[in-house]
């Protein structure tokens, strides 16, 4: 089995990598790239512990091959903080307690990031059903709903605040 | 096993049909990585169709829109021409998974997964949908309800690939709708589900019509004896009735844990009657 190399651009740099054809993005990002952020939960596309973008899209990244990100823009939670600055729905999360074991709340964040950069002003119900593709066994959702909720409005704040029609994401 | 990514359809069914193992097209992998992952299929070759353009766009036309073979739901969704003129077929693709399914997901993989249970196959059924097939000797073109010929089992040859999916020219007066039941409002398989598209004359009284039934048989059946129940009429009581009556005629549903035979085919026969209504509120009726 030869191996395919890949070049792709992760949260803005450009990698390079060679993995087995049937190598998931999932396991590339973790054991070749060391962006452990991303999880395995199920494996299956069922729980979004492994969500990431790819050119933008919300994605399972258990369920997409490496070789297929060949040429795009991959995005993980670790490319969510700025300069050591932590996203804003990064610091709701800790201020509203919505995560226990952690596991998880990469997939949370990158699904909610999701959420918000279509839709700034999301309705709970919005939230729940956008959310639908993430498992968590620890929080039972509520505090992890309303961490959501209130990284957009401190993100709806932050933009009037700056004068800025454009919201920092 | 290799992983091939061609830019033509016509490379690809080459490539599928000289493959001596097992060969498979990827889409949005969302049933094929999980069925490799479980160790359902070891593939030799996996045939990527997302780098060919052609499985790439939405087109609309005068015969109507073709929808390429790897777009997403979540294209789908973001399609304000395609959703206005088929919110039925769009509204079962878009119950496909999860946003992050959504983001990968293609109604040609829906289709050729053969699941009696897939989503948008009733509401493709319905709009009278047809598939582009590519293969080895060419193309052809197939009615979608002649795609699968029973679960996990389709009628394509080896090396053909469906390029993309056709949905004819929208009259004036048309709407479709599509609805599901599941035990939960979001992630599950169809208990059973309902597809229906229609056109009203200038009376308002149904000119034409198609029903589609999901997951109460071996494959989506088209009802014919359900659309000739509301055909000519406004949808009063006694035609819904009978569409629904011919529905729970037209199911031969498994008994599982999800469902008992008696449940799917009772709600099949009340979700077609729902359906209808909506296409036929859609279609502008009063
Ligand atoms: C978490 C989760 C939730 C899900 N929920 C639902 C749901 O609610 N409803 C539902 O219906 N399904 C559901 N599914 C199943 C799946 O997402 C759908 O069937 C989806 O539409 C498959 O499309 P795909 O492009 O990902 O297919 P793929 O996995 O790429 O392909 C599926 C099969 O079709 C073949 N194939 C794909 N494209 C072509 C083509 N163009 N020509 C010829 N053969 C082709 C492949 O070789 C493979 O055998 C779910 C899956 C997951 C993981
Ligand atoms: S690990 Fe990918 S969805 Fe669970
Ligand atoms: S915090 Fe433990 S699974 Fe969500």
């Amino acid at each position: 089995m030869s191996g395919v190399h890949v070049s792709t651009t992760v949260n803005g740099d450009a990698v390079e990598f060679v993995c087995p054809p049937g190598e998931t993005l999932l396991d590339v990002l973790r054991n070749r790239l060391n962006l452990i952020g991303a999880k395995e939960g199920c494996g299956t596309g069922d729980c979004g512990a492994c969500s990431v973008t790819v050119d933008g899209r919300l994605v399972c990244s258990c369920l997409v091959l490496g070789a297929e990100v060949e040429g795009a823009k991959v995005g993980t939670v670790e490319g969510m903080a700025e300069g050591g600055e932590l996203h804003t729905l990064q610091s709701k999360f800790i201020e509203h307690a919505a995560l226990q074991c952690g596991i998880c709340t990469p997939g949370f964040l990158v699904a909610a990031k999701a959420l918000l950069d279509r839709n700034s002003d999301p309705s709970e119900e919005e939230i729940r059903y956008a959310l639908a593709g993430n498992l968590c066994r620890c929080t039972g959702y509520d505090k992890i709903v309303r961490a959501v909720d209130a990284a957009a409005k401190q993100l709806a704040t932050d933009a009037t605040k700056s004068g800025k029609k454009s919201k920092r994401r | 096993m290799r992983y091939e990514a061609p830019t033509s359809t016509k490379v690809a069914a080459a490539l599928l049909a000289k493959e001596k193992g097992k060969a498979f097209v990827l889409a949005g992998g969302t049933d094929l990585l999980v069925r490799m992952k479980a160790g359902m299929v070891e593939p030799d070759l996996v045939v990527d169709i997302k780098r060919i353009p052609a499985t790439q766009i939405i087109k609309k036309s005068d015969s109507g829109f073709k929808i390429g073979a790897a777009v997403s739901g979540a294209s789908m969704g973001e399609n304000k021409a395609l959703k206005k003129a088929w919110p039925g077929v769009v509204e079962a693709a878009n119950l496909i998974g999860s946003d992050q399914v959504q983001g990968r997901c293609t109604m040609a993989g829906n289709l050729c997964n053969a699941s009696p249970a897939a989503d948008s196959v009733p509401a493709l059924v319905a709009a009278k949908a047809k598939a582009a097939v590519v293969g080895p000797k060419g193309r052809r073109t197939v009615a979608v309800e002649d795609v699968v010929t029973g679960p996990g089992r389709t009628s394509l040859k080896k090396g053909e690939i469906i390029e993309s999916i056709s949905l004819p020219k929208r009259v004036a007066k048309s709407g479709d709708a599509y609805l599901r039941f599941i035990p939960r409002t979001e992630m599950d398989i169809a208990v059973c589900s309902a597809g229906v598209n229609l056109t009203l004359d200038s009376k308002g009284l149904v000119k034409s019509a198609r029903v589609a039934l999901g997951a109460v048989a071996p494959t989506v059946v088209l009802v014919e004896d359900a659309a000739d129940a509301i055909i000519g009429t406004k949808l009063d009581d006694e035609s819904l009735a009978a569409l629904s009556a011919a529905c729970e005629a037209a199911c031969s549903p498994i008994n599982d844990k999800r469902g008992t035979v008696e449940f799917r085919t009772e709600v099949a026969g009340v979700l077609a009657r729902r359906a209808a209504k909506i296409a036929y509120q859609r279609a502008g009726g009063k």
